[in-house]
C-alpha cells in the first residue's frame, strides 16, 4: 500500500490525518468503548448509585421475551428483504440485459428510487396503504380483503419489507446488471452453438457467473435489513402493532430514549457491534478471495 | 443478441414495463394528492387525477409548513437537509482526501495504527452506539446545531479506501518528477493530485449527498427545536397517530418535495452515481 519514494516526513502527514482520527476518536471510538463499559453497568432509579455487575445486563436480555422477540422479528425481516430484493432485481437486470432498445431509458427508471429516504419511501407506501385514505387499502377492501397494519402485524410486516424493497431494488439491479455486462458474450455464443436456449444458458453460465456478485449483495441487504432500515419502520409502524415489527434497532432506539435503560440499551448496542463486526469480516474475507481470481 | 425471439424479448419488456409503472405508482399518487384540497382527500377513494390546487398546496407547505403540526415552515426545513447534505458531501470529501494522501504518500510512525483505527469506524454505524454518541454531542454543547448534526456523521471508512485506492494506480513517475521539480507534498496534492481525483470527487459527492439529505435516526436525536429539523424527520411530525386530522395533500407535497432533491441529483448525475457507488461497496 505504498509508493516506491514517499515524500519527506515532518510534521506534515500528522496534520492531514488530525481531523479524520480526531472524528473518529471522539464521536466513534470513545462512544463505543462507553457503551462496552455502560454494558457491564447497572444505574438505580434515581441515577445516582452505579454499580459493576459484569454481563449481569446481558443474561437480563436474552432472559427478556421481548427482545428474543425482537430477534425473531429481525431475522424474519431481514431474509425476506433480502430474498425478495435479490431475485427480483436479478429477474429485472436479466431483462435489461437481454433487449437491446431502451435498455438506458428503462435504467433511470428503475434506479430513481435509491435516492429517496428510507422514512419518505416508508410514507409514501403508508399512505397508499392507509385504511382509511389509501388507494391500495381501497382496492383491496373492493375485492373483499380487509387491511389494517395500525391493527395486523402480518400487514405492518409486509407494508415495511415493500418499503424497504421499493429502496433496495434499485441497488441490487445495478449490481446485478453490471455483473451480467461483464461475462464475455463468446461464452453466451457458444453455448447458444451448443444448443441452449435463453433460460439454459442463464442458470448454467450468468448465474454461475454471478455468484460472487450474489454473495456480496447478500451481505450488503442484510446490512441494510439490519441498520438502515429504521427511518423506515419508525416512520411506517413504530415498531408495532404490538412489537410485530420492532427490530433490535429499532429496540435499541426505543429502550434508550423511550425507556432510558442505560445498561440495558448498551448491552444491546454490544450485540449489535457484534453483528456488524462479524459481516463486515465476512464481507472482506470474500472481498480478498475475489482479487485471486 | 445471440438469437431472435421475439417472445422473449416481448416478455422482458412487459416485465420491466410491469415493474417500473409499481415503480412509479406511489410517487404519481403521492402528486396527485398533492394537487387536491385536504377536504377532497377524505372523499374516498380519493382521486386519481390531478387537482388545481398544486401552486397553493406547495406555497402552503413552503412558507407557513402543515397547521396543526408542530413543524418549521417546509422551506426553513429544506435549508437545513441541504446544509446537512452538502456539509456531509463536502467534509466527507475533504478530511477523506487528506488522510488518504497521508497515508499513500509518506512513510511515518504511527501509520499502520491509524489506518487501523480508520477501518474501524465501517464497524460503528450510529445505530449500534446511539446513546453514548448522543452524550458526547449534549456534552460538547453540539445539540440543535448545525455542527451537531453534520461533524459526527463526517468521519468516513470508505470514503478513505476510495481515495486510496485510486491514488495507489496513480504513476509513481508524476510524484518523481514533481519532487524533481521541487514541488513539495502540498503543491503536488494541489496541482497534481486534486487535479486528478476530479471524477472519484464527482461521484463520491453524489452518493455523500444523497446520504447526507437522507439521514433519519441522528437528526431525530440532535434536534428538539423544530426550526433545526430536516424535512426527513419533519414529516412524520406531520402525521400523529390518529389519521382523521391528517392533511394529507400538504403532507404529500412535503414529501414530494423532501425526495426531489436528491433524486434530481441522480438523474442528473447519473453517470457518476453508478460509478460511485459500485465503487464505494468495493
Amino acid at each position: 500500500m505504498e509508493k516506491r519514494t514517499q515524500f519527506p516526513v515532518g510534521w506534515l502527514p500528522y496534520a492531514l490525518v488530525a481531523p479524520q482520527l480526531a472524528i473518529t476518536i471522539v464521536f466513534f471510538i470513545w462512544p463505543a468503548a462507553q457503551a462496552l463499559w455502560q454494558s457491564m453497568l447497572v444505574q438505580d432509579a434515581f441515577g445516582i448509585n452505579t454499580e459493576f455487575v459484569w454481563f449481569e445486563n446481558f443474561g437480563v436480555l436474552f432472559a427478556d421475551e421481548t427482545y428474543v422477540e425482537s430477534f425473531r422479528v429481525t431475522a424474519l425481516f431481514s431474509v425476506l428483504v433480502a430474498s425478495f430484493a435479490l431475485s427480483i432485481a436479478l429477474v429485472l437486470a436479466a431483462c435489461c440485459d437481454h433487449i437491446l432498445r431502451g435498455a438506458k431509458a428503462y435504467q433511470t427508471l428503475i434506479i430513481w428510487p435509491y435516492a429517496v429516504a428510507p422514512a419518505i419511501a416508508a410514507v409514501l407506501w403508508a399512505f397508499m396503504f392507509n385504511p382509511t385514505v389509501g388507494i391500495v387499502a381501497y382496492g383491496l377492501k373492493s375485492i373483499g380483503y380487509d387491511w389494517n397494519h395500525q391493527l395486523n402485524g402480518g400487514q405492518a410486516m409486509t407494508l415495511v419489507v415493500i418499503s424497504s424493497l421499493f429502496k433496495q431494488i434499485p441497488y441490487n439491479f445495478l449490481f446485478f446488471l453490471a455483473g451480467l455486462q461483464s461475462i464475455p458474450k463468446s461464452l453466451i455464443e457458444a453455448a447458444a452453438i451448443d444448443g441452449a436456449g435463453p433460460v439454459k444458458r442463464f442458470v448454467t453460465i450468468d448465474f454461475p457467473l454471478l455468484s460472487p456478485t450474489s454473495f456480496f449483495l447478500l451481505v450488503v441487504n442484510l446490512v441494510y435489513a439490519f441498520f438502515d432500515t429504521f427511518g423506515i419502520i419508525d416512520a411506517a409502524t413504530q415498531g408495532g402493532p404490538s412489537r410485530s415489527t420492532t427490530t433490535l434497532v429499532y429496540k435499541v432506539f426505543h429502550d434508550g430514549f423511550k425507556g432510558l435503560d442505560l445498561g440495558g440499551s448498551a448491552a444491546q448496542s454490544v450485540i449489535l457491534m457484534t453483528i456488524v463486526i462479524s459481516l463486515t469480516v465476512v464481507q472482506f474475507r470474500y472481498i480478498e478471495r475475489k482479487v485471486q481470481y | 443478441m445471440i438469437e431472435n425471439r421475439p417472445g422473449l424479448t416481448f416478455f422482458c419488456h412487459a416485465f420491466l414495463v410491469a415493474s417500473i409503472a409499481v415503480i412509479a405508482f406511489p410517487l404519481y399518487i403521492a402528486f396527485v394528492a398533492s394537487t387536491h384540497t385536504a377536504e377532497r382527500m377524505f372523499e374516498i377513494p380519493i382521486p386519481l387525477l390531478p387537482g388545481g390546487e398544486l401552486l397553493h398546496n406547495y406555497a402552503t407547505v413552503l412558507t407557513q409548513g402543515v397547521a396543526g403540526a408542530s413543524t418549521a415552515p417546509v422551506g426553513r426545513m429544506m435549508f437545513n437537509s441541504l446544509v446537512m447534505a452538502l456539509t456531509i458531501a463536502f467534509g466527507k470529501i475533504a478530511i477523506s482526501i487528506l488522510s488518504a494522501f497521508a497515508i499513500v504518500y509518506f512513510r511515518f510512525p504511527l501509520k499502520y495504527f491509524f489506518f487501523w483505527m480508520i477501518f474501524i469506524t465501517l464497524m460503528l454505524p450510529v445505530e449500534v452506539r446511539i446513546l453514548p454518541t448522543y452524550k458526547v454531542v449534549a456534552d460538547l454543547g453540539l445539540l440543535d446545531t448545525y455542527a451537531g448534526l453534520t461533524v459526527p456523521l463526517i468521519a468516513s471508512a470508505t470514503a478513505t479506501f476510495l481515495f486510496r485506492q485510486f491514488f495507489l494506480t496513480i504513476p509513481d513517475e508524476l510524484m518523481e518528477a514533481a519532487r524533481i521539480d521541487g514541488a513539495s507534498a502540498l503543491r503536488f496534492f494541489w496541482d497534481i493530485v486534486l487535479p486528478l481525483s476530479k471524477t472519484n470527487i464527482a461521484a463520491l459527492f453524489v452518493i455523500l449527498f444523497i446520504y447526507g439529505w437522507n439521514q433519519y435516526l441522528w437528526p431525530l436525536l440532535v434536534t428538539t427545536q423544530e426550526d433545526m429539523y430536516t424535512v426527513v424527520i419533519g414529516i412524520k411530525r406531520m402525521i400523529p397517530g390518529g389519521d382523521a386530522s391528517v392533511d394529507w395533500n400538504l403532507v404529500m407535497a412535503t414529501a414530494m418535495l423532501a425526495l426531489a432533491p436528491p433524486a434530481l441529483v441522480v438523474l442528473a448525475m447519473q453517470r457518476w452515481f453508478v460509478k460511485g457507488l459500485v465503487d464505494t461497496e468495493k
